[in-house]
């Protein structure tokens, strides 16, 4: 298994040796990035070239890393200092990271928050791919469409849109598709409350639905906490050697 | 005849062909469809987005509330994802006995599926016989985990606990006679093994029952022949998976092509349809219960010779056994961590996808190293289909919307999460 992702990365790094900003095995997963401007072509070339074959694209995921690597414990002081006694009211695990409670606004413009990631799969080989495509204005990301390479990502690429607020250059359709019909703000990104931001009830006194901010408390069962755990330590060693 | 006007036409989102809460926009031209937009989300509740504020364990439970015709294959492409990340292989009869279930959730699946469709297509009678066997099966859902449907029966590591030795009965009540209580307890007198390896002798009858009268029905074979056809290049195209793009002649199945768990040692065939419309996708879901018959035998045979352990041997992962907490600190502390702050997962993304009855399910996880999944992107086999559904609508009549809706074997779990 790990021998023919061994291959499939060399032969990726041989066909776009300068388009590749990153190509990474791990897990028995090869994954490559590409910035947004040679998306297309990189993405025909991996349909297209017989020794790749990526008849299809299974899945477009929209991922925001505004709050990676942010926990509500600080475990690593805890030993001596001991844990606090709960969670700061306004985490971003219950009011979201900005949101009508606000608290700071994300203005960060790293280019690295948000991303599509696509993932391809080569019947004709047998193998899968995953292909992360980071947005280069956080503000307002855009990326490509790939819908004229796979029919099949339309409802994706609107999901990705509606959840995140990736703008699909090139998606003839780029509707809203899970959410509520004139849905406000895009519910996954990391500083959308979990709670929402309305709430919907029958008003009997003008006799038809209305909507109204939300009334629930927010509340932290579990606290989030990231461990460095020992056990994992060589394997990160490990895949940092492998990094292209 | 007079002029056909092109009317706009609002099908659902509260109909009963439209197998949930569909609403469909159809474009029409007299009967005609020009163009169908499906406006889904409508049973959207953010699972992903609860799965990111809860520790891994506690989000078992939503994965059989995605697509909640075939459960536990949901939960399995989540606990894949976990243990890919984690780094764990369960133990060989866990994982036996994950492949029973999922063959088992497969035909509840297709029988839920072939009853529906059969019902929106106007053949009553294969339904009540489809729920008939479902209930048995169900049974064994209730056995196992104490659920009918919900079970949260696998874990990262492994299944919550062993089969039963005993399957349960039924209870006298003054609604049943003796003589009925005793029929329906035949076959419940040994262990759960015992009851399913009597469902897989008599199931086969079944199905041929539920093919005399539909395969070769003049009715059936005139509302699904010809419709809804897909060439299999289009169908990789649209991102078809499991029995849509099999009916399309692809001979494509994730448990032959890239086996998890014990598939590699099974012995099964993977049926193909040749014309890719409606009544090749239904025979392919036939046999496929066939088949899965014949896999649950075979794992039924393994399991009663290999008993042994059905969880790993991890208590950073797994709890311990109450026996031991009673006397042992070390696993009272495991036990205590375990169930306030759950287990962190190492840095790192996975994608694990399993065949589940409706194409491939897949689930890609990031893990920043918390407690909590990062991001979890569940990746719905229905989604990709349901986009399908104006292509493969255009140009068919009104009634043949719901045997496209029928064939796709959609369930809005899974489409809107």
């Amino acid at each position: 298994m790990a021998d023919a992702q061994h291959q499939l990365a060399e032969r990726l790094k041989h066909a776009f040796p300068d388009r590749l900003l990153a190509c990474v095995q791990a897990l028995d997963e090869v994954t490559i990035e590409v910035a947004p401007d040679q998306l297309l072509d990189v993405m025909r070339e991996l349909r297209d070239r017989d020794e790749f074959a990526f008849s299809q694209c299974t899945d477009v995921c929209g991922v925001d890393y505004a709050a990676y690597g942010q926990d509500e414990w600080i475990t690593e002081q805890a030993s001596s200092a001991g844990f606090s006694r709960g969670v700061q009211g306004n985490s971003f695990a219950r009011r979201g990271l900005t949101g009508i409670y606000g608290v700071d606004e994300i203005t960060t413009n790293t280019g690295r928050r948000f991303a599509a990631v696509y993932h391809l799969l080569s019947l004709r080989h047998n193998m899968r791919l995953r292909v992360k495509c980071f947005c280069e204005d956080d503000n307002f990301p855009v990326v490509p469409s790939v819908i004229g390479i796979w029919a099949g990502v339309n409802w994706f690429e609107r999901e990705a849109f509606d959840l995140f607020g990736i703008v699909f250059d090139g998606h003839p359709d780029l509707r809203r598709i899970l959410t509520d019909y004139g849905f406000v703000g895009h519910p996954f990104r990391k500083d959308f409350p979990l709670i929402g931001n309305v709430e919907v009830r029958y008003d009997e006194d003008k006799g038809r639905v209305v909507y109204q901010p939300v009334t629930i408390e927010p509340r932290v069962l579990v606290p989030r906490v990231i461990r460095h755990d020992n056990r994992y330590a060589e394997r990160a060693g490990q895949e940092e050697s492998n990094d292209g | 005849m007079g002029d056909i006007r092109s009317y706009t036409m609002n099908f659902g989102p509260q109909h009963p062909a439209a197998h949930g809460v569909l609403r469909l926009v159809l474009e029409m031209e007299g009967e005609v469809i020009r163009r169908a937009d499906p406006h889904v989300g409508l049973l959207h509740r953010a699972t992903e987005k609860l799965a990111e504020s809860k520790p891994f364990n506690q989000s078992i439970g939503y994965m059989d509330r995605l697509d909640y015709v075939s459960m536990m294959c949901n939960e399995h492409g989540y606990v894949l994802a976990i243990e890919k990340l984690l780094g764990i292989t369960p133990p060989k009869r866990a994982q036996y006995i994950r492949v029973m279930f999922d063959e088992i959730t497969r035909i509840l699946n297709h029988l839920m599926w072939l009853g529906a469709h059969g019902l929106d297509v106007g053949a009553m009678t294969a339904f009540l016989y489809c729920f008939r066997e479902r209930e048995d099966l169900m049974d064994c859902y209730e056995a196992v985990s104490g659920a009918r449907m919900h079970a949260t029966y696998y874990r990262p590591g492994g299944v919550y606990r062993d089969l039963p030795d005993r399957m349960p009965q039924y209870e006298a009540s003054p609604f049943r006679s003796e003589k009925d209580l005793k029929i329906l307890n035949a076959a419940r007198q040994g262990s759960l093994l015992d009851f399913l390896e009597d469902f897989c002798e008599r199931f086969p009858g079944c199905v041929d029952e539920y093919e005399t009268l539909l395969t070769e029905n003049r009715i059936w074979k005139q509302r699904l022949v010809g419709i809804g056809v897909v060439s299999p290049e289009r169908a990789q195209e649209l991102g078809f998976t499991g029995p849509m793009l099999r009916g399309s002649g692809v001979e494509w199945d994730l448990r032959r092509k890239q086996p998890y768990e014990v598939y590699d040692e099974l012995e099964f065939e993977i049926p193909v349809g040749t014309n890719g419309d409606s009544y090749d996708r239904y025979l392919v879901r036939v046999e496929e219960m066939r088949q899965s018959n014949r896999i649950i035998k075979q794992c039924i045979d393994w399991l009663r010779k290999n008993p042994g352990p059905v969880m790993v041997d991890d208590h950073k992962v797994a709890p311990p056994s109450r026996e031991e907490m009673k006397d042992d600190m070390e696993s009272l502390i495991h036990h205590f961590k375990l169930f306030t702050e759950g287990y962190c997962v190492p840095e790192g993304e996975a994608y694990a996808a399993v065949e589940a009855p409706k194409g491939e399910f897949g689930v890609y996880l990031i893990s920043d190293g918390a407690n909590k999944p990062y991001r979890l992107k569940v990746r719905a086999p229905g989604f990709a289909h349901l986009a399908a559904m104006d292509e493969m609508a255009r140009g068919h009549m009104l009634a043949d919307v719901v045997a496209i809706i029928g064939t796709q074997d959609i369930v809005f779990g899974e489409i809107d999460r």
